[in-house]
């Protein structure tokens, strides 16, 4: 595919940025904040709640690592405008003012002192005249430099690591020299293969970081393991599917980043590159938590291959899962939007089943719903570093 | 027809991509990185993902597949034999 003059049909936001889906969001800074703008959400047709179960007496980098996260959500191109509900001011602010810095239409209100009806009341307000300004805004032609692609595999079984893998790492390997920003992550993920991923960071400077963000959290297993892990990684699932060690499914894993393109930068959790490139995140293999950490950092569009079949999706960021095994293909079709089972009958070739995800990748940017988008799949998992206070 | 994937000519084991694999099977494989064929006979019954050996192995032994390091086996593990959990373990963690 030649991808040199290739573009999509995308929404420019007030930072430049360019999204492919329009929501209006009921953003809850804390758990105590949820029903409210669940009740938001049922009042205004078109908008969105972002329930969890989080917010309240974080402190430090986990704290932060919060604020980030929900900052990031807001931020994101595929939100048109963010409606924030907390349980007081001082927070609520902060999330508020986090997100305004990207000139999007941002609110927010503290229930204390309101209660909810009063809250939920004002609230619905506001999030109709977003709903009803987002619905007027229209999509325009953009350069394929302008997508941001973010990847996560998950169940994935041998056969991601021979045919859905892959197809992602050439369609990465494809997409990477027209400027795109793409990213990978799965700290864990790639014990026993951390070296290849070693080998392919651009500058000694990458390389280092890489190696400190992986030996970290090797020390944060090592700490708390109780044994080789054997029961949670590799997953019940995975090994139901044929994966016996933590390196093979690594070595698996990292098939998605292809064979070509090198790793030009290393990011925390929700952390926004800073230019296009292919970008290492540092974050849990935990898929939920993972993609909700993409979204943060501003990526539009998620390439997800599985095996077994993972069924999860995200409030803002629409998942393609990408699946080669046969009998998942067969039994859980209405998750799967790109089939490369004929990878493994020789029917299909890499370069074929790259091509196939990349028209996938247009379509959805250009406003096709994925399967786990027309499921109703909003996984919203917010990372914790450590206990509240 | 291909009822087994390997990825690399070196590598010690190979994926099963059919369903309904049984002892005794005469398997046709595929050796993706040098696009070469090979055939060997299922000695267990193999469900679709779980991998095969495609070379004898004995107690560990270091399990090569993608070319790399995958861990070490616990027990031999003859051609053509189911190779999983029961025979391989994690060098790590």
């Amino acid at each position: 595919m030649d991808l040199s003059q290739a573009t999509f049909q995308g929404y420019r936001r007030e930072s430049g940025r360019i999204g492919v889906r329009n929501h209006v969001i009921i953003l809850p800074v804390d758990d105590l904040s949820n029903s409210a703008a669940e009740a938001v959400a049922h009042n205004i047709k078109g908008a969105m709640a972002i329930p969890h179960p989080y917010g309240r007496l974080q402190f430090g980098a986990d704290l932060e690592l919060h604020f980030r996260t929900l900052i990031g959500t807001g931020a994101n191109p595929n939100v048109a405008a963010v409606v924030v509900i907390g349980i007081e001011d001082g927070w609520t602010k902060l999330i508020v003012d986090g997100i305004a810095k990207t000139g999007k239409p941002v609110v927010g209100f503290g229930i204390e002192q309101h209660g909810d009806h009063d809250t939920i009341m004002r609230a619905s307000k506001a999030a109709k005249e977003y709903v009803q300004w987002a619905s007027e805004l229209q999509r325009e032609t953009r350069p394929l430099k302008d997508l941001w692609l973010s990847t996560k595999c998950g169940e994935s079984d041998t056969t991601s690591g021979c045919g859905a893998n892959p197809t992602v790492g050439n369609a990465f390997d494809k997409l990477y020299p027209h400027d795109t920003t793409l990213v990978f992550g799965e700290t864990t993920e790639l014990t026993g293969g951390e070296h290849l991923v070693a080998a392919r960071c651009r500058t000694d400077e990458v390389r280092k970081k890489f190696q400190f963000m992986f030996d970290r959290y090797q020390d944060v297993i090592n700490r708390h393991k109780t044994s080789d892990l054997s029961d949670s990684q590799p997953t019940k699932g995975n090994i139901a599917g044929g994966l016996t060690t933590i390196e093979e499914k690594a070595l698996g894993n990292i098939q998605k980043i292809g064979r070509k393109c090198l790793v030009d930068g290393v990011l925390d959790k929700a952390e926004a590159p800073t230019g296009p490139g292919l970008w290492f995140m540092d974050s849990s293999s935990a898929a939920a938590e993972m993609v909700t950490l993409c979204a943060a950092a501003g990526y539009v569009v998620h390439f997800f291959p599985t095996g077994q079949g993972n069924v999860i999706g995200n409030p803002i960021l629409p998942v393609i899962k990408i699946c080669a095994n046969p009998r998942t293909v067969r039994t859980m079709s209405e998750h799967i939007d790109v089939d490369v089972s004929g990878l493994l009958r020789r029917e299909m070739s890499p370069d074929d089943a790259g091509d196939k995800l990349l028209d996938c990748m247009f379509r959805t940017a250009n406003g096709r719903l994925t399967a786990a988008e027309a499921l109703g799949h909003r996984e919203f998992v917010l990372t914790r570093l450590y206990e509240s206070a | 027809m291909i009822h087994f994937v390997v990825h690399d000519e070196h590598d010690s084991v190979g994926v099963v991509v059919v369903e309904g694999v049984k002892a005794g099977a005469e398997l046709a494989g595929w050796i993706m990185d040098q696009d070469k064929d090979l055939r060997i006979k299922a000695l267990n019954d193999i469900p679709i993902g779980h991998k095969l050996a495609i070379r004898a192995l004995a107690d560990k032994d270091t399990v090569i597949k993608y070319g790399v390091d995958i861990g070490r086996t616990v027990a031999p593990i003859r051609v053509g034999e189911h190779a999983h959990v029961h025979n391989i373990k994690t060098k790590r963690w």
